[in-house]
């Protein structure tokens, strides 16, 4: 083969690869504008009926409400303990520090579905399964990794005298820790919030054990599907990916931009 | 004689096992530029920032305008430091970087900005002042940490190699606006450096430290005509030293036999005994070279080895019979007709007041 061709033979892997991924998702966001009930090709007419309907849904509001709450409460309670975390790796030095890191760094390698049954176990001896904040405190325990992990790499970059600059300028620890840590890390911060609620956003499997009546939009969709065959799932699905998109593209953008946000 | 501002009363740092100050007593006068030198891991740096309040003595005090400094938390001191790395903060442009300072000391927003416009200004990167740092060249950014350590009027300054990042060229010139400013301004400044050059360019006082000891504090020609033990003498450079055994003493002369010959040192305090085997140096400088035999009390020949050129001045590096190595500076256009083959035999002579009886124990 020549190098040209392996050139184009490598290319063309790469848009497979692409197509795999996101042809699913592509076909769900068209059959969400098709008139016929049920996904076949040829398509029917053009429609935003199924759109219109989980617009007049008051269960997908409700749904909608519950997930915006649970996503907003678990992005900040997840990025405050990841930032706590982070911060502490990179001040303190202590015995079994190692350990704590693993410790802390451990909720997302447990699976989803003994994660889910544990925290139901838990959360319903404790008396506190079935409530909004049930998800949220289950979310926070997934995602505070992912925040702690952004949030400490960038830590990482930063000259370690900065915050003794600080101090010795006349900051306190908090001066210091509101004036300079936190504005330093502002970028990350900002893509913690986002990356962690967008996971806790598109997060299905512990929401459903946990969430007793206050159902979050994945759970919603379950429902739906497990009901009937009805092309509303391809709306709210198409509404579910664009939105942990945003979340998460907002993130990149944010983390890339290497001087940081101007205040 | 000025008051006293700060005093280092017998501090020792340890860090678990190891000791990075052993022993220090230091008193620095108010509007003192004083400079601290030594080879890394000296317990210089170690020594400001226990000014700074960064590190607790161990062991012992340190006072500040009378003030003792022990368990006092950094931001309740006023000891700004100029960081090695200038440690500005990225995040914020120049002026808000130099305002910092009075901000967190609760100055109104008019007021600081009055003032860190003033004090870029006056370092000559006014213009520059909504600029990222990471924006501004290596000089600028100095200016800007200087300016950002100063603009609280503090009476002492400190300050950690700050110019090691620099061009040469430019650290001759942040040498004279330091110099100069420290001289306005009247308060003192701390500078710790590794450079000879910028030490005994800019200090009034130089302190050479050695393994957590002061090895000796003195004026730059101090340190560098009378060096106070080998450890100062080898530090500074340029010198000759010779080891030997005293033959004769009295209070004018000793006479010193060496490898290489019998010398003849005037002690500046009291003789040594006959029979004590003691060191001397003779700077680099004072020696003559000739082509011919000197007849002065203390002469040898030597073999060119080899000559470094450093524009007015030129260094030549000799060889003695037993192979003791000799430095000789002198001015180029001194050299005269000197035959400077490598390999040449050379005469080396000096007066016997240019050499100096080393009489410290090195620490």
């Amino acid at each position: 083969m020549t190098p040209r061709a392996l050139d184009w033979g490598l290319r063309g892997y790469i848009a497979l690869v692409f197509v795999f991924i996101f042809a699913p998702i592509v076909f769900s966001m068209i059959f969400s504008f098709n008139s016929d009930r049920f996904p076949t090709i040829p398509l029917g007419s053009f429609t935003t009926k199924w759109y219109e309907a989980i617009w007049n849904d008051p269960d997908v509001w409700k749904a909608v409400r519950t997930s915006l709450i649970v996503s907003g409460c678990t992005a900040i309670l997840a990025t405050a303990l990841g930032f706590a975390t982070a911060y502490t790796d990179y001040r303190y030095n202590f015995r079994f520090k190692s350990a704590y890191l693993a410790l802390v760094l451990l909720p997302p390698t447990i699976p989803l579905i003994i994660m889910a049954l544990a925290m139901l176990a838990w959360l319903s001896k404790i008396g506190a399964s079935g409530q909004v904040w049930s998800i949220i405190l289950a979310h926070t325990v997934l995602t505070a990794p992912f925040a702690m992990a952004v949030i400490r790499l960038r830590l990482n970059q930063m000259d370690a005298s900065i915050e003794a600059a600080a101090w010795n300028l006349g900051a306190s620890e908090w001066g210091a820790m509101r004036n300079v840590i936190v504005p330093y890390c502002k970028p990350a911060i900002i893509s913690a919030l986002c990356l962690t609620a967008a996971v806790s956003f598109d997060e299905f499997a512990i929401a459903w054990f946990v969430s007793g009546l206050n159902k979050t939009v994945p759970v919603m969709i379950l429902e739906i599907v497990q009901g009937n065959i009805d092309p509303r799932v391809n709306a709210l699905g198409t509404f579910v990916f664009l939105t942990s998109m945003t979340l998460v593209i907002i993130a990149q953008v944010v983390l890339m931009t290497r001087k940081g946000v101007k205040a | 004689m000025s008051a006293s501002l700060v005093e280092i009363d017998g501090v020792v740092k340890r860090f678990g096992d190891f000791t990075a100050v052993e022993r220090m007593d230091l008193t620095i006068d108010q509007g003192e530029f004083i400079a601290i030198m030594g080879p890394s891991g000296c317990g210089k740096t170690t020594t400001l920032r226990m000014l700074a309040g960064l590190e607790d003595p161990t062991e012992g005090t340190i006072r500040i305008g009378g003030e003792t400094m022990n368990g006092v938390p950094p931001h309740k001191r006023d000891t700004p430091l100029v960081w090695q790395s200038l440690a500005l903060f990225p995040f914020l442009n120049a002026r808000e970087n130099v305002e910092f300072g009075l901000k967190m000391r609760g100055f109104d927003a008019a007021t600081r900005k009055r003032k860190a416009l003033d004090w870029l200004e006056r370092l000559d990167i006014g213009e520059f002042a909504e600029r990222n740092v990471d924006t501004l060249s290596g000089g600028q950014r100095q200016r800007v940490a200087l300016a950002r350590s100063l603009v609280t009027e503090p009476k002492l300054l400190l300050l950690d190699e700050p110019l090691s990042a620099l061009d040469a060229h430019l650290v001759i010139r942040m040498q004279s606006v330091l110099t100069k400013l420290q001289r306005e301004l009247g308060i003192t400044f701390v500078y710790v450096t590794h450079s000879q050059s910028e030490a005994f360019a800019m200090a009034d006082r130089v302190v050479i430290m050695s393994k957590g000891n002061i090895a000796q504090t003195g004026t730059a020609r101090d340190i560098y005509r009378t060096p106070a033990n080998r450890f100062v003498a080898e530090f500074v450079g340029r010198n000759n030293i010779l080891s030997g055994t005293v033959t004769a003493a009295t209070a004018e002369n000793t006479h010193i036999e060496t490898p290489v010959g019998t010398f003849t040192v005037i002690p500046e305090g009291p003789a040594p005994a006959i029979g004590q085997a003691v060191s001397f140096v003779i700077a680099a400088d004072l020696v003559n070279i000739t082509d011919q035999p000197q007849n002065t009390e203390n002469s040898l020949s030597c073999t060119l080895i080899s000559e470094e050129f450093i524009g007015s001045m030129v260094t030549l590096f000799l060889e003695a019979a037993d192979g003791t190595e000799f430095k000789v500076q002198v001015q180029e256009r001194a050299l005269g007709s000197l035959d400077l083959k490598s390999g040449n035999a050379l005469h080396l002579g000096w007066s016997a007041d240019s050499a100096h009886l080393l009489t410290g124990e090195t620490p």
